[in-house]
């Protein structure tokens, strides 16, 4: 049996979580996925600036707080936090660990930077039209599977660090990698695929995200424990989390996070397998204890999906508030001279009332009458400068709109758009890089 | 007598590109059938027509006793590009609840 924990479910997840995971959750592999669509053009866009950057910005502290932990406890780290940088992010490894007087041999995983190799005059998946139409291109990513993952395993590596792979596949790796399971055996790589998406989200199995008072209630919410699973020769795995963690696992949690962004639970796509998660089988068999079991697949796809990141402008906000009476009316009023003043320079114009309609776009709830609202107006421009028109006119309103209008505030943001295309397999070369540090190294010498 | 699906489901929502997929999961499990049949893909599109602008798939998941609402064009572009406060569309879960069936 191996245990295999995640300890982030996001580039910004909390830090603690995986520390007491590897502290006390008598783990065989850490897993910290932190790599979300965009995340890796953002490091892109930093390494440009920047050489040896372009890897994760949380990835020092995460590693400074583990490094001493799994070394300690002999937990093996997998984590696609190398984003655009996985050589660079190795490297900044081995300088902490030399920092802290720890051994540790890296393995970077390298090869999913397709920037190269893709044809940007072929058509987008989500919209028919040619991925250089959409903007100049930042970066174009293969999400790469087990296949990448497993030299960097049997290297022998305390940490391997990726870049941009399929999140199920960093806990994949080390189950076939342990058991030996054939890359073919589409029904075992399906039941540790599921295991795999169970857990990639962090607490998320654990009652993070989950939690309506009343309704669906998360005890010692505030200190939420990550999951960890005991995975089986045969992919079966029990679910848990370290006695004494806040949070709950139950049948409920395990469901929900089941069906997480899943676009056809029949046919869930990895580069390792096309899993069937109608097949899943789910049985709460202790607290806090989930049994996945019965899994099956099909074989993995010819070719691989590809994000392409590019340049999409830049975003303007301006928020202000209304309060008391006829604080909508007045928002609404707001609302409308900013439509008039701003329309000839932003054909999107985006304005919300924000605690009524703003997130949902319309209210399900009747007759409402809101003590406060704030008005939200959100446009793109080309510039920089022109998105902070909006920000620009939002707050004039403090003394040129309607009556009582206060805490206005303004926000420019770079807008990075993503778009999908496939590669085929035969174009991708992974490769793993080592770097290593020894503890006391005088002694060599 | 109607009631909101708040009262007998819980919803998650997830998103890929302009895509938003709602979960639908009954807190017991013999609710599941009535679901099935009163929460149809066509009344999930015409209770939140005012979000989603293309068309609504439903899948079974009958091992876990679910349903999995699949909507197209729902994300104002999706999370890279939207002018949306909600890029996401995470908070849309709670507007699948909010939706009446008779019972």
């Amino acid at each position: 049996m191996i245990r295999i924990g995640s300890g982030a479910g996001f580039s910004g997840d909390r830090l603690e979580p995986a520390v007491v995971l590897a502290e006390n959750g008598q783990l065989d592999y850490l897993v910290l996925e932190c790599l979300a669509e965009r995340t890796i053009a953002l490091a892109q866009k930093r390494k440009l600036q920047n050489p040896s950057l372009g890897y994760d910005p949380l990835l020092e502290k995460r590693m400074e707080l583990l490094l001493p932990v799994i070394s300690k406890n002999k937990v093996r780290l997998i984590t696609n936090m190398g984003a655009a940088n996985p050589i660079g992010a190795a490297e900044k490894i081995v300088e902490l660990a030399r920092k802290l007087g720890v051994s540790v041999k890296v393995a970077a995983v390298t090869g999913d930077d397709v920037f190269h190799s893709i044809n940007l005059e072929k058509n987008a998946l989500e919209v028919d039209k040619p991925l250089s139409s959409f903007g100049p291109i930042i970066s174009a990513n293969a999400y790469l599977g087990v296949k990448a993952i497993l030299p960097a395993l049997e290297s022998g590596a305390d940490v391997i660090i990726t870049g941009r792979v399929a999140d199920p596949s960093l806990f994949v790796a080390p189950m076939i990698h342990h058991y030996g399971w054939s890359l073919d055996d589409a029904n075992r790589i399906a039941q540790g695929t599921v295991v795999g998406h169970l857990l990639e989200c962090g607490s998320q199995i654990c009652g993070g995200y989950f939690a309506d008072p009343g309704k669906k209630d998360v005890p010692n919410f505030a200190y939420l424990g990550f999951p960890y699973a005991d995975v089986d020769c045969d992919g079966t795995a029990i679910i848990s989390k370290v006695q004494g963690t806040g949070g709950i696992i139950s049948l409920a949690t395990a469901k929900e996070q089941l069906l997480y962004e899943l676009t056809n639970p029949n046919e869930y796509m990895t580069p390792d397998v096309i899993a069937d998660f109608t097949t899943v089988r789910l049985r709460e068999i202790a607290p806090d204890t989930i049994e996945v079991s019965c899994c099956t697949g099909k074989k993995k796809p010819d070719t691989l999906k590809v994000s392409v990141g590019y340049h999409a402008g830049y975003i303007g906000e301006g928020e202000i508030s209304y309060a008391g009476m006829n604080a909508l009316g007045r928002a609404k009023l707001a609302g409308e001279v900013m439509y008039e003043r701003l329309k000839d320079d932003f054909s999107d114009l985006r304005i919300d009332y924000i605690g009524s309609t703003s997130v949902h776009r319309t209210s399900f709830s009747k007759n409402e009458v809101p003590y406060e609202i704030r008005l939200r107006v959100a446009g793109k421009a080309q510039t920089i400068e022109n998105a902070a028109k909006i920000g620009e006119e939002v707050e004039a309103l403090y003394t040129n709109g309607p009556a009582g209008g206060g805490g206005a505030r303004k926000y420019t943001n770079e807008v990075i758009g993503i778009v999908s295309t496939l590669i085929s397999r035969d174009k991708i070369n992974t490769s793993v890089v080592i770097r290593e540090s020894v503890k006391n190294e005088e002694k060599i010498v | 007598m109607k009631k909101k699906l708040y009262e007998v489901a819980h919803s998650r929502a997830g998103d890929k590109g302009n895509t938003l997929m709602l979960s639908l999961i009954p807190y017991n499990e013999q609710d599941y059938q009535v679901l099935c049949e009163k929460v149809t893909a066509e009344k999930v599109k015409e209770h939140l027509k005012e979000i989603v602008e293309g068309n609504v798939i439903r899948y079974e998941v009958p091992n876990i006793a679910a349903l999995q609402f699949v909507c197209h064009q729902a994300l104002l572009g999706g999370v890279t590009t939207s002018l949306s406060t909600d890029t996401h569309g995470k908070s849309l879960s709670y507007a699948l609840l909010e939706m009446e069936i008779e019972c």
